[in-house]
């Protein structure tokens, strides 16, 4: 399993693409910390870049490079190896090196200027982000036969993750606006990890505007412990189960 | 020779000084004096005169200063309410007190008990005494021309009916607040049909309800306050011609708290102000003819909320940095003025180089309007479909009030 996991690693860290993303993270954090004045505007900038490029490229890449190594598998599942450890030590491979191209890019220049609580919790959710969309993009892999219809469906978790959501809470606020919603959406956010991790991060960016009733409410709960810890295993949740569900698929799939 | 007559002249002062200190006797109560308590030492008095008290702690019931006397405490005298009296009355004009502690007055929501209470007089003066754990603090009941001055005032109530006003006037005519600190009371500072009065250097935080509470109070001025971290900031309402000048509002937290709550106000004018973390910094509903010059709004959730009835208000060179949403309003009729303000969320350009931005800048966001109406959609802060629909709503303004815009935004800050 190390082998394969150390393969996959070293594999993904030479990819051309790979190198441009770390690049890419680590020239808009830096440019962002050195260019605003005030350096919350810099981490602002820096939220939308976590919330809409990571989740992005995790599930593009991720999704690509399960389609190009389709004969890899083929091989590996050729050998005396569990088709199970096969798949993990995959997953384990490509989120790890997703995770540390994350670390260099964003996670480096954050803990260097903003080394408090508002950067740590930036740096978990990135990381975290990151796997997760792994996860998912395994789960359309697996899904999907055809390498076409595969990115597609990619595209379009991600779209529906990052845009088609919140669109569909904003609906449903509007239509019932005469109930109290606040604990409805707390809910309502652990079902979408890149929504469970802005709201993470906004409790510890934007005090003033989240202390209104709403935001206390909010604050309430995931300003406590309990609060966080709970976000915490949500967040896990959402590795957990595509990654146990893929897993169960490849075992009986028809390579 | 003419030395010699200046010389004569001078004596002469001198005997009309000591002359006019003839009169005046100073008065010693203390536990080794003639008198024990402070009550005898104020029968012993005439108008004038002076009484000294010694340290040490007195259980004068209610002190009655019905004579124009100086009361004046050495080493912080102690006075003590017992928890059933108001513990220093007033009702004599030219008093002063200056330097005790008082301690536990009385509470009763009938009676107003409080700390030191002026009935009906003129050039009272209040000046270095330490009020704790009083029902009011000092409470100036239709007085002219009084004093306060240096007092700190400290309540420990919890629940805002067990506990009054620090500094709370009723009727008044040039009254100077000056350099008070006031922690933990109902609201710091009540200003209730007072005139042509001002409040100069006070620091008023941690009071349940207001820092700072007008009512139908005209032409009085407030300068360099502080109000911090009170359970709903500042309001005034229903005056006239109010003055502000340099206060800091600061970290007023919550729904219904603002930094300052303007509320049928009429003629103000406000410069240098600083509002620094508050919910809303300024919220502004029947307010008319406003002027807001060089204040600085920094880091607050809104800075203004500006409401439908508002008219005339005009705000210029104004700092806006850091705000989450700079201005929320309730309607589209906009009858005020925004210019040359400064706002850091400006993403226009200035070709011209004249420091003023060439295309104007829409304070009210779609977002923040969305967000009037359904504040639960608090919880789309900053995602990617908000930030969506803000940019559309720019480009083609649709909800927002086409009317509200600074047409000369600043490039740099305005000051």
């Amino acid at each position: 399993m190390n082998k394969i996991i150390k393969y996959v690693i070293a594999d993904i860290l030479r990819n051309k693409i790979m190198v441009i993303y770390t690049g890419f993270l680590l020239a808009a954090s830096f440019s962002v910390f050195s260019l605003e004045d005030n350096t919350s505007k810099g981490l602002l900038s820096l939220l939308n870049i976590i919330l809409i490029v990571v989740p992005l490229v995790s599930i593009i890449f991720s999704t690509i490079y399960m389609y190009n190594s389709v004969e890899f598998i083929e091989l590996l599942v050729s050998q005396p190896l569990k088709r199970r450890t096969i798949w993990l030590s995959l997953f384990t491979g490509l989120a790890s090196s997703l995770s540390i191209a994350f670390f260099i890019g964003a996670g480096i220049p954050v803990l260097l200027y903003q080394a408090n609580w508002i950067g740590y919790t930036m740096v978990f959710s990135g990381i975290i982000l990151s796997i997760i969309f792994a996860a998912i993009a395994f789960l359309a892999t697996v899904k999907m036969r055809d390498k076409a219809k595969g990115i597609g469906a990619a595209i379009m978790l991600w779209l529906y993750f990052s845009l088609l959501f919140d669109g569909l809470v904003l609906f449903l606020l509007f239509q019932f606006a005469d109930y109290p919603l606040e604990k409805p959406m707390i809910a309502l956010s652990t079902l979408n990890p890149i929504d469970l991790s802005r709201i993470l991060i906004l409790l510890q960016l934007d005090v003033s505007a989240m202390m209104g009733y709403t935001g206390a409410v909010f604050k309430d709960f995931f300003g406590t412990s309990t609060g966080l810890i709970f976000s915490f295993f949500v967040l896990l949740t959402w590795i957990i189960i595509p990654v146990w569900y893929s897993t169960k698929k490849f075992n009986s799939k028809d390579l | 020779m003419g030395g010699h007559a200046e010389m004569r002249y001078f004596y002469f002062m001198i005997f009309c000084i000591l002359n006019a200190n003839a009169s005046a006797n100073t008065i010693y109560a203390g536990a080794k004096r003639t008198h024990k308590n402070i009550r005898s030492a104020i029968i012993a008095a005439s108008n004038g005169d002076t009484v000294v008290v010694d340290a040490g702690i007195y259980n004068e019931q209610n002190l009655i200063v019905d004579k124009s006397i100086v009361l004046k405490g050495i080493g912080l005298p102690v006075l003590d309410g017992e928890r059933k009296y108001e513990i220093i009355s007033i009702k004599a004009n030219h008093t002063v007190i200056d330097g005790f502690k008082l301690i536990h007055s009385g509470i009763s929501s009938l009676e107003d008990l409080s700390g030191i209470k002026v009935y009906d007089s003129q050039y009272v003066v209040i000046r270095n005494n330490i009020l704790e754990d009083t029902f009011f603090g000092i409470y100036i009941q239709n007085g002219l021309n009084c004093i306060i001055e240096n007092n700190t005032l400290k309540a420990i109530s919890i629940e805002e009916q067990q506990s009054g006003n620090g500094i709370h006037c009723w009727k008044g005519d040039s009254l100077k607040i000056i350099g008070n600190i006031i922690l933990g009371h109902r609201d710091g500072i009540y200003f209730e049909f007072v005139k042509n009065s001002v409040i100069w250097r006070n620091i008023s935080k941690n009071n349940i309800r207001y820092g700072l509470h007008f009512m139908f109070s005209n032409d009085d001025m407030y300068v360099n306050n502080v109000f911090r971290n009170n359970g709903s900031g500042v309001s005034v309402m229903y005056s006239n011609r109010i003055k502000m000048f340099s206060n800091y509002f600061e970290e007023n937290w919550g729904d219904a708290a603002h930094g300052i709550l303007l509320k049928e106000i009429s003629d103000g004018y406000m410069e240098g102000n600083y509002f620094t973390k508050n919910t809303s910094a300024i919220f502004m509903e029947g307010a008319n003819r406003i002027q807001m010059k060089r204040n600085v709004f920094e880091n607050n959730g809104w800075a203004l909320k500006i409401q439908a009835s508002c008219v005339d208000v005009v705000l210029e060179y104004n700092n806006f940095i850091g705000n989450t949403f700079d201005v929320g309003t309730n309607g589209s009729l906009v009858l005020n003025q925004f210019k040359n303000n400064y706002w850091d969320k400006y993403e226009g350009y200035d070709l011209n180089k004249d420091k003023i931005g060439d295309i104007p800048y829409r304070p009210v966001s779609m977002y923040s309007m969305i967000v009037e109406k359904y504040p639960t959609a608090m919880i789309l802060f900053r995602s990617f479909i908000t930030t969506l629909l803000d940019k559309t709503e720019k480009i083609l303004p649709s909800l927002t009030p086409e009317n509200l815009k600074d047409s000369t935004p600043m490039m740099n800050k305005a000051f």
